[in-house]
């Protein structure tokens, strides 16, 4: 039984560690709050210009001024802290960040991580992908294995334009958790019930 | 001399051209100068370069400036939130520079702090390094990156007083203090304007050196992604 996108959610969330100051990307990653283990306190930033990214708000909470990088307003917490855009990328580039948790359409087995176009579809912009990728202590990827085609989302080479290069640490599929190391992936654990013959099958990059 | 001015278009006046880069604050909707766009609209200042990290919605924000036609060229890292800006990108009637959004906002802070130009490891092996100057660091890669140095920065803040010291709230914040640093005049709409000596000097976000005209605004505050939680 492979992973679903609240247990992969929940998987990735046993990566973060105590005192950690974390960023979440839109979509898959934003679920990983809801899993934050039992005695692990993270900051989670918004890189819009934020620490100490609190709940969605009900609805006389909700405050104009206050939305976090996927424009959802949210609300603070006790140790909340704003800046602006420069700052927030500065802590970014300058790796105070320890860890970021995105989505990707393609991750090669040398770390190539490609997730902000598609030739010939609309591209929208990377945002500050670019920045979190190429400046965080470590980028944990949360993504399907494969594509609506069963096509491998874990490459030899990215196809699409590149995030960044080098730039994966670890992928959480629902098939598993991959690490990018010298020469491919490694296989770090597999969903319950999923076999390596499946995983073989589903994956292009090299596995070591 | 007094920094403050009646309205937006009087704030405006005389520092408009066309062809002009225009640095704005703003990240969505949350924190836009929406006063001073209106009345760039109503200048009708063409073949503008608007350097803003987004180019609004449509019938708000920079979009409204999309609509009228008078951008020819945006500097932005996320566009996605707007028909009228994909139409014009699509069939090539408007350019589009797209930036790390972390690059455009050090882009901005250089070129208000006199720096022409940083090294950045962002876009290194990427689309964005192309043409771009490469020079390694202790064995690593990094991209030359220019400030940007613009005729005009508009700006939303809470609060600033007569000398213009200003005051943001919460992430409106946002790309507001780096696209007034980088203007070569920089007017602001504020919620209020408050008597000099208010505001506590420990906690003014953006001195008023970086500030020549201000004026108060009214404001929508329009949300994009109205996002809930039950009670």
């Amino acid at each position: 039984m492979a992973w679903d996108r609240n247990q992969m959610a929940e998987r990735a969330a046993q990566e973060l560690q105590d005192g950690w100051y974390v960023n979440l990307g839109i979509g898959i990653p934003t679920l990983v709050s809801n899993y934050i283990p039992e005695g692990i306190h993270v900051t989670l930033q918004s890189e819009n210009g934020m620490l100490g990214m609190g709940p969605f708000p009900t609805e006389d909470e909700i405050d104009a001024d206050l939305i976090n990088a996927g424009k959802q307003t949210i609300t603070e917490l006790p140790q909340t802290a704003y800046f602006d855009s420069a700052t927030s990328f500065g802590m970014i580039r300058g790796g105070k960040i320890a860890m970021a948790i995105l989505g990707a359409m393609e991750v090669a087995e040398n770390g190539d991580l490609a997730n902000w176009m598609i030739p010939g579809k609309l591209v929208k912009g990377m945002g500050g992908a670019m920045d979190l990728v190429a400046g965080v202590g470590r980028v944990v990827v949360i993504m399907d294995h494969a594509n609506k085609r069963g096509e491998s989302k874990l490459l030899k080479e990215c196809t699409l334009p590149l995030t960044g290069r080098s730039v994966v640490d670890r992928i959480i599929t629902n098939l598993g958790v991959f690490d990018v190391v010298e020469g491919g992936l490694s296989i770090v654990e597999m969903a319950p019930g999923v076999t390596r013959e499946e995983i073989d099958s589903l994956t292009e990059a090299t596995i070591v | 001399m007094s920094k403050i001015y009646n309205s937006a278009a009087e704030a405006l006046d005389g520092l408009l051209f066309d062809g002009m880069l225009i640095a704005a604050g703003g990240f969505g909707l949350c924190g836009i100068p929406e006063n001073l766009i209106a009345a760039v609209r109503d200048a009708g200042t063409k073949d503008l370069t608007v350097a803003s990290n987004n180019a609004g919605v449509d019938g708000f924000g920079l979009g409204v400036l999309l609509e009228s036609r008078q951008v020819k060229k945006m500097m932005s890292s996320y566009v996605g939130e707007n028909d009228e800006f994909m139409r014009q990108y699509l069939s090539g009637e408007l350019e589009l520079e797209f930036n790390p959004q972390g690059t455009l906002a050090e882009r901005m802070r250089s070129g208000g702090c006199g720096i022409p130009g940083f090294y950045t490891k962002t876009g290194v092996g990427t689309v964005i390094a192309e043409g771009k100057e490469v020079k390694q660091f202790n064995g690593e890669d990094y991209i030359l990156e220019e400030g940007i140095f613009a005729d005009l920065s508009i700006v939303k803040a809470w609060k600033a007083d007569e000398t213009g010291n200003l005051v943001f709230r919460k992430t409106a914040r946002n790309f507001n203090p780096p696209a007034a640093m980088c203007g070569k005049v920089c007017v602001v709409e504020v919620e209020e304007i408050v008597p000099t000596g208010s505001l506590d000097p420990d906690l003014i976000h953006l001195p008023g050196i970086y500030v020549n005209r201000i004026i108060q605004g009214e404001f929508e505050n329009r949300i994009e992604q109205r996002t809930v939680r039950e009670a």
